[in-house]
């Protein structure tokens, strides 16, 4: 009797340690998170989908795109440099802080061709006192922080996903295979509606060798009288099958894909999915806008 | 320390006849139907518009159809069958209200089918292992405890005081189901938490799910089967302990994968539970090659070989799951099919397998023998020990492929989604192997028992009709 006695204490107290830790636990440290200020813009993130998107997180969790797209961008520290985009008007103070940093920076041509990028340093708190002495040099400087690592450089996001992206979602999609690409900021990269409703109904037909299944049980095919204007997000079709296009020679349309609910709701939650506020956890400095990889077909 | 009761006491096996049918036909059943859908899954990469207009069979509904009829269809069925029937032989007495058994095993197939109805219409929760809907889940977890409640009364009831090591982990694996599932199924579904919490509720879950409580169910068996076959002592039993308390230490905690956006000492601490997983792996793998140690008996297809296989695999998927859980090698092979891989060589490879030669085992006690066909329990063999690792190593092997690429950033994201399609189409060969492996099974299984209660009908018959030219005279 000793013996089922320490078995069940046993299974009793490891499994409730684990439970502790990563049940309880999260729930303590994350479960009352709220609304927080994006920095320095002071918008409040994350906002709640609106309601079409919302629809359409549910057919995304329907459909099960999650076993093939993640929505959580990685990242491998950042890159913090310091940015010098005013000399002042004392050049040699100026130029005497910038001796003391490092003796090679202490030339007279460090100053021309602002801005430039004076130097790399750890972190935030490692560029404080340099922003400082600048300042009091009469020179202005800047951090300019990016993330690094292939999610970033593969253009999925411009900075980690951190558990505040996910705080209005449920259930939560994170996700645990990429046989796609990852969806965190697709909306950022993808936020045209018609690429959205043609991708899902044809993927091969925008993005060459796709793997990705097409879905046109999502779309209601209606013939189209000779003239009649397509209804609005619909995809045209010519009596060929191919996407009519009036810029192209491909034939009058003669069918029309007309997106179902599902597909509407479904393409808001898509575009809506934009993971790239600048949170004090998370910071980066937005460059001008890095242009987006188009599609993710092959370069040619 | 207690020997494993040499003779077959009739009296038991009669009272698990019934509940045992149920569990391990049902079982047998969603098995082959999951093999179904997860080759449906896995033709849409030689295929991606095969089915197209079927929402119900698009890639995104047939996978989790086959994870879903894989574990809660066939492992958990198949493993509480094992399971009592370890409690009532070792404990030398009678399985406590068979019938109310049977009835919860046909409860749990109804949920099973509710989970996989909802699933196909849509309905799935978005949790990997854990899509079946709120309904199917809340008649799993009764079914569940109507089953454990009579295991643990037959459990009570036993005549054998001292405790052989299969009933540490019979026992374990009933406590730790209900926990782990009535966790998940509140604050998931019922009382969902908010935001990422439910990402570390899942994966608390499927972790202990996969790790714990297969690797529990499994060895159970393991630990009873191969003394019992090779006529050899268990060597030994300090060393199933060992294992026994490791596995529950560490892997309750191997949930959360490296990537997770929780807070960094949640992956992290994850991740070493990974590393520290291999420690019970090993020591299984000790115990069984101890036990194995010269004996001569053949293994031939038999319960033996597949159990044999099935610690092997134990050991390869744990030696995975530790070397993927190391930061510089977790970075290339998350988010690839390196996971999948491994999860399919410990759910196939192992407790799958383990189970296989558990219920070849058990079987004929039930039926008497010679009606599982020894043939073809080997034929099947030689179909699910190729089909697993076939179907598991290449993903293996193409995961590490893939998160190679997937990291380089120059390299177009679609060049690394081609570049995966061999590694998957030689994994289709293996699951359709597996397929047939399974369908075997079934035929096997439910031929077994069609076959018993056929003879059984014959000998009443005979019985009722014997009398009547008895009665004509008299
Ligand atoms: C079998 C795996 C698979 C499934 C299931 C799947 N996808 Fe994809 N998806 C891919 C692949 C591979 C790509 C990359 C090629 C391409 O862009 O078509 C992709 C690309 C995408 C893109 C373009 C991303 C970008 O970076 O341009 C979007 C949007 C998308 N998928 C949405 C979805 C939605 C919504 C679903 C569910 C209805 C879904 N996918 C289901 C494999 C899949």
């Amino acid at each position: 009797m000793k013996s089922s006695a320490l078995v069940f204490l046993a299974a009793f107290i490891a499994l409730s340690a684990s439970w502790g830790g990563f049940v309880l636990a999260p729930q303590l440290q994350l479960g009352r998170a709220a609304q927080v200020k994006t920095v320095p813009a002071q918008d409040n993130y994350p906002v709640a989908r609106p309601g079409l998107a919302a629809q359409g997180a549910e057919v995304y969790r329907s459909l099960g795109c999650v076993y093939c797209h993640s929505q959580s961008v990685g990242q491998d520290g950042v890159n913090c440099e310091i940015v010098l985009t005013d000399a002042g008007t004392n050049g040699a103070a100026t130029l005497a802080v910038l001796g003391k940093l490092n003796a090679a920076l202490a030339r007279a041509d460090t100053l021309t061709g602002l801005p430039k990028v004076l130097m790399s340093v750890a972190d935030m708190n490692a560029a404080d006192p340099i922003l400082k002495a600048l300042g009091s040099a009469g020179a202005k400087a800047q951090v300019v922080v990016s993330a690094l690592g292939p999610d970033i450089a593969r253009g999925w996001g411009r900075r980690r996903s951190v558990a505040q992206d996910y705080l209005y979602d449920s259930p939560v999609q994170p996700g645990t295979r990429r046989v796609g690409p990852d969806l965190a900021n697709v909306g950022v990269r993808q936020p045209d509606v018609n690429w959205q409703f043609r991708h899902l109904y044809a993927p091969t037909s925008l993005v060459p060798g796709s793997t990705m299944p097409p879905y046109p049980f999502l779309f209601a095919e209606r013939k189209l009288k000779p003239g009649q204007p397509p209804s609005p997000n619909a995809i045209p079709l010519t009596a060929a099958g191919v996407f009519f296009d009036v810029s192209k020679d491909t034939g009058p349309a003669d069918r029309e894909l007309v997106p179902t609910d599902e597909a509407r709701s479904l393409v808001a939650y898509l575009v809506s999915l934009r993971a790239e506020a600048t949170l004090f956890e998370s910071p980066f400095t937005a460059p001008a806008a890095p242009p987006p990889p188009a599609t993710n077909a092959p370069a040619k | 320390m207690t020997a494993i009761p040499p003779t077959s006491p009739l009296p038991i096996d009669n009272s698990c006849r019934l509940p045992l049918f149920t569990l391990f036909g049902g079982a047998a059943v969603w098995l082959a139907l999951s093999s179904g859908f997860g080759l449906i899954a896995t033709l849409k990469f030689h295929a991606p518009a095969m089915f197209a207009n079927c929402a119900s069979l698009s890639y995104g509904r047939a996978f989790p159809a086959w994870s879903h009829l894989l574990v809660y269809g066939f492992c958990l069925p198949a493993g509480l069958g094992v399971g009592l029937w370890l409690l009532a032989r070792l404990g030398r007495v009678e399985l406590a209200q068979p019938w109310l058994i049977a009835v919860g095993a046909k409860l749990w197939h109804l949920g099973v089918l509710v989970g996989l109805i909802g699933i196909l219409a849509g309905q799935s929760t978005g949790f990997e292992w854990f899509e079946l809907p709120r309904a199917a889940a809340v008649i799993l977890f009764l079914a569940f405890l109507l089953i454990t409640m009579w295991g643990f009364v037959t459990y009570t009831r036993r005549t054998q005081a001292s405790l052989y090591p299969s009933q540490w982990f019979v026992l374990a694996a009933l406590l730790w189901f209900p926990w782990i599932f009535s966790t998940a199924t509140l604050l998931l579904q019922i009382f969902p938490v908010r935001g990422l919490v439910q990402a570390s509720v899942a994966w608390w879950f499927s972790g202990n799910l996969i790790n714990v409580w297969l690797t529990l169910a499994g060895l159970a068996s393991t630990f009873y089967v191969l003394p019992k076959l090779t006529g050899r002592p268990l060597q030994s039993h300090y060393l199933a302990l060992f294992a026994f308390w490791t596995l529950m230490l560490f892997g309750t905690w191997t949930g959360i994968p490296a990537h997770a956006a929780l807070p960094a000492w949640m992956p992290t601490l994850s991740g070493a539970a990974r590393v520290l997983m291999l420690i019970p792996a090993l020591t299984v793998g000790a115990s069984v090659i101890l036990t194995c140690r010269g004996v001569k008996t053949p293994c031939a297809g038999g319960p033996l070989c597949y159990t044999k296989f099935g610690a092997a695999c134990l050991v390869l998927a744990s030696v995975l799951l530790a070397i993927s859980a190391c930061p510089q090698v977790s970075r290339i092979t998350d988010y690839t099919w390196f996971d999948h891989g491994q999860n399919t060589l410990r759910i196939y490879g192992f407790f799958a397998m383990t189970m296989f030669g558990a219920i070849y085992h058990i079987v004929p006690h039930l039926v008497g023998p010679d009606r599982v066909c020894p043939r073809w329990m080997r034929i099947n063999f030689w179909f699910v020990m190729p089909g697993t690792l076939l179907l598991a190593l290449p993903l293996v092997l193409g995961g590490v492929a893939q998160g190679l690429k997937l990291v380089d950033a120059s390299v177009p994201f679609v060049a690394v989604a081609k570049s995966t399609l061999m590694a998957l189409r030689i994994s289709t060969l293996g699951e359709t192997m597996l397929a047939l492996g399974n369908l075997i099974f079934l035929f096997n299984i439910v031929g077994a028992i069609v076959s018993y209660y056929c003879s059984v009908g014959k000998a009443a018959y005979t019985e009722a009709t014997a009398l009547e030219p008895a009665r004509v005279k008299a």
